[in-house]
């Protein structure tokens, strides 16, 4: 499903990630750890095509097409899902009515035809009581006053509703409680775990790893993959660090 | 005498930023009253689209103790577009001005109030967004006056532009002429563009740009729609739509 070789990207000419490869299969789930400054979320951001973010080599294959060649709200229309590390505060713009547009505009895109307001509630209303969320916060603008929990969880209830077929997860876990841990890896289980999905776990912590279990392990060092194994690699970094270990 | 000497002096402050030509076109600006009688309360939009010919409004409103007043501009653009109050308040009076200033290709649009708070316990609040792309200008210049006795004033001025290219203009000058004691007045101003970070995270979501662009202008002005009433805010907010979206599309 997303194949990429060799990526090296620079942040104001900056070179952080520098000959990554990576190879994700359709049902797989995969973690990404890796010490601070590695590239983990830059690696996130290039393959969501931020602004900024610029690759000077290597190639993104995804679902059969050049993820590099298109822009942002394209990659979301071919499947792609970017969970944000800090989810951005929109004021003004309710959730309901900015992901009624992308989803449409994402339907429109693959010649689906879109959802109608009360089709559209139904499904978010679904979507919201998985990860149990209160409708009423998708009702209200995006991201503003919540806390860093509750971002989490609507990050998660974004992704039920985009369906994606791969979804990028950057430390979903950080500024959770056990709850809502609990909660939105349940939420990733649901959504995401299916044989025709693949999911990208980045995150600094077991912890999350103990609810969605990854079948494969990698770390991330220096701007590129240092190591890859299966679920014990995680435990064997939590127990000796990175430095031991990769 | 030359026409050039009947005309405001390059230097008059409420002036500035117009265009000789054009002020020559609209000079002198006639002036439309509106009183608000004591105790009551009104409320009126203007809409304004202007073309190759300039046009200019003057409005001299004029409310009488405890009236109330919910003022609201929608200046959609055209060479010399422009809305001008001047507006006296009574004691205990209510006034709300939004104002929403949308300009684009070489629009020049402005606003220019004048608040005048002549007795004790009036509030004034005025809430001014601009959006401006290509060369366009867009200005909005507010003095509050309190005058002296005219205590328990409360004055606020919101005023806020956003930038669709590095080529658009706006100008902002909110001021306060103060010369009673206890009073309360706020001013706050500030120009930017749209906050990078929160497009990528729209689309990022499949929202293509110029969709992404529009829900945030949108969200941006609403504020100074807020005081339009239901019956005329879904027509004002459709019609402010409709132009951001060509603002968006000029842009490229």
């Amino acid at each position: 499903m997303l194949k990429i070789e060799n990526l090296s990207a620079t942040i104001a000419d900056k070179p952080i990630l520098k000959g990554l490869s990576l190879r994700i299969n359709a049902g797989e789930i995969h973690a990404i750890m890796g010490p601070n400054g590695a590239g983990k979320s830059t690696l996130g951001y290039t393959l969501g095509g931020r602004p900024g973010y610029e690759v000077t080599g290597g190639s993104v294959d995804f679902a059969g097409q050049d993820l590099l060649a298109l822009a942002p709200h394209e990659r979301a229309a071919a499947g792609l899902f970017l969970g944000f590390q800090y989810p951005v505060e929109i004021p003004g713009v309710s959730f309901v009515q900015f992901l009624r547009e992308a989803l449409n505009a994402q339907r429109r895109s693959r010649d689906e035809a879109p959802l109608s307001g009360g089709e559209f509630l139904k499904l978010a209303r679904e979507k919201a009581a998985l990860l149990k969320m209160d409708m009423e916060m998708m009702k209200r603008p995006v991201n503003v006053g919540f806390s860093g929990g509750e971002k989490k969880r609507a990050e998660m209830v974004q992704m039920g509703i985009l369906d994606p077929k791969l979804a990028i997860l950057d430390e979903t876990d950080s500024g959770l409680d056990i709850d809502a841990l609990r909660i939105c890896g349940e939420g990733i289980n649901a959504i995401m775990r299916k044989p025709d999905k693949a999911v990208l776990l980045i995150t600094h912590y077991q912890r999350l790893l103990d609810y969605v279990q990854p079948d494969f392990v990698h770390v991330l060092a220096g701007g590129r993959i240092v190591k890859s194994g299966g679920p014990e690699l995680a435990l064997e970094l939590e127990e000796h660090g990175y430095e031991a270990v990769a | 005498m030359s026409l050039s000497a009947l005309l405001p002096p390059l230097k008059s402050e409420d002036w500035r930023y117009a265009p000789q030509a054009a002020l020559a076109a609209v000079w002198p600006v006639e002036v439309e009253e509106i009183r608000v009688s004591a105790g009551a309360s009104e409320r009126l939009c203007i809409t304004q689209q202007g073309g190759e010919e300039p046009i200019a409004r003057q409005l001299l409103v004029v409310l009488e103790d405890r009236a109330e007043f919910d003022l609201t501009l929608l200046n959609l653009g055209g060479a010399y577009s422009r809305i001008a109050v001047e507006a006296h308040l009574g004691k205990g009076a209510r006034l709300f001005i939004g104002g929403v200033q949308l300009g684009g290709g070489g629009d020049v649009l402005e606003i220019v109030t004048e608040v005048i708070h002549e007795a004790p316990d009036a509030e004034s609040r005025q809430v001014i967004r601009s959006v401006a792309g290509g060369h366009a200008s867009v200005t909005y210049l507010g003095k509050v006056r309190v005058e002296r006795g005219a205590d328990g004033t409360d004055g606020a001025q919101s005023v806020r532009a956003m930038l669709l290219d590095r080529t658009a203009i706006a100008n902002a000058r909110p001021e306060l002429e103060i010369y009673a004691d206890d009073v309360k007045c706020a001013h706050g101003c500030a120009v930017g563009e749209l906050d990078a970070m929160g497009l990528f995270y729209l689309a990022s979501r499949g929202l293509p740009p110029a969709a992404a662009k529009a829900l945030m202008l949108q969200a941006f002005i609403a504020e100074g729609l807020e005081g339009a009433g239901e019956s005329e805010s879904d027509n004002l907010h459709a019609l402010a739509l409709t132009r951001l979206q060509s603002l968006l599309e000029a842009g490229q």
